[in-house]
């Protein structure tokens, strides 16, 4: 039988790591890097937020594109979940409804990698509802 | 929510907004006692009691995105569902705790799911917090705490990728050391 992965392994691979990103903090900064946010809200996690984002961050890592995926709550958008919010380096954000992996591939190798818009974008839209909120 | 492990990234995303430093998860399975608990404890902002009285109703949120708030509406329905309940407990500045007890052996109990990939998620999303899980199975347990492995990683940043995906499979393989999957 094979050993049960525990802490101390990872401790034997964190020196091949620590090299690994010592190169790539030389080759970039934090303002030139991709920036993905996934909806995970109810509304995200219930229309499959989860395997979007663990999509994003296993084929970016795959392909090599050095990106930072986080996640952010639900933009007024939850009848268009699974939502992401994608910032290439000096531009504005844009968002893509109906994502699932599919559509991930191919904001991944249009939008990100080459600036191509792809199909799915959600108008940009500063109205929230009524703000009957006030504290 | 198709999975419990859903519910509980759900859960604890309530927390994150409530800016929690540090996050417990709990899970605790007894099939002799027929018991399935979640716990889902964070030092966040709290609520009053006003606010506490009125979050199993899905026509309150904190958001003003939307109107509806179904997060813990759903995971009290699930729990009565498999013949459980949901108890919430919350102090302003505090914190809050959320548990929810289901019959382990119910046929609509829903499955555990991924909870592993829920796990790496939180922590991948949220490098700042905190997050400590401990799952239970009959007696035999498995914790993970992200302050031991920020400590062993030593400034490699705990949402790399590979150390990721290194600790999605050691949860995975104790999970199933312990029979929990």
């Amino acid at each position: 039988m094979t050993k049960i992965k525990s802490l101390a392994d990872l401790k034997k691979k964190k020196e091949d790591l620590q090299s690994k990103i010592a190169l790539r903090e030389k080759s970039d900064t934090p303002e030139g890097r991709v920036l993905v946010k996934v909806a995970m809200a109810t509304c995200g996690i219930a229309s499959g937020s989860k395997e979007v984002m663990e999509y994003m961050v296993d084929e970016l890592d795959k392909r090599n594109i050095d990106a930072i995926v986080t996640q952010t709550g639900c933009m007024g958008y939850c009848y268009a979940e699974p939502t992401i919010e994608v910032k290439l380096p000096d531009q504005e954000p844009v968002v893509y409804g109906y994502v699932d992996t599919r559509k991930a591939d191919e904001i991944i190798e249009k939008y990100i990698r080459n600036q191509e818009l792809v199909d799915g974008i959600i108008p940009v839209n500063y109205q929230t509802i009524e703000k009957d909120k006030e504290e | 929510m198709k999975t419990l492990a859903l519910h509980i990234l759900d859960i604890a995303q309530n927390s994150i907004t409530a800016k929690a430093k540090n996050i417990f998860i709990d899970i605790e399975e007894d099939t002799r006692e027929n018991r399935y608990v979640i716990r889902v404890t964070d030092d966040g902002s709290g609520m009053p009691e006003e606010t506490l009285r009125r979050v199993t109703d899905p026509y309150y949120t904190s958001r003003t995105t939307r109107k509806v708030g179904m997060g813990i509406p759903l995971l009290k329905q699930h729990a009565e569902m498999a013949g459980g309940y949901v108890s919430i407990s919350s102090e302003e500045g505090k914190g809050t705790r959320v548990e929810a007890v289901f019959e382990h052996g119910h046929v609509d109990r829903q499955a555990t799911g991924d909870i592993a990939g829920v796990i790496v998620l939180l922590i991948g999303g949220n490098p700042e917090i905190r997050f400590r899980y401990v799952h239970r199975y009959n007696g035999n347990d498995f914790s993970l705490d992200t302050r031991e492995v920020k400590e062993i990683l030593e400034g490699v940043p705990v949402n790399d990728p590979e150390v990721l995906k290194y600790l999605r499979e050691m949860i995975r393989e104790n999970l199933s050391g312990i029979g929990a999957l």
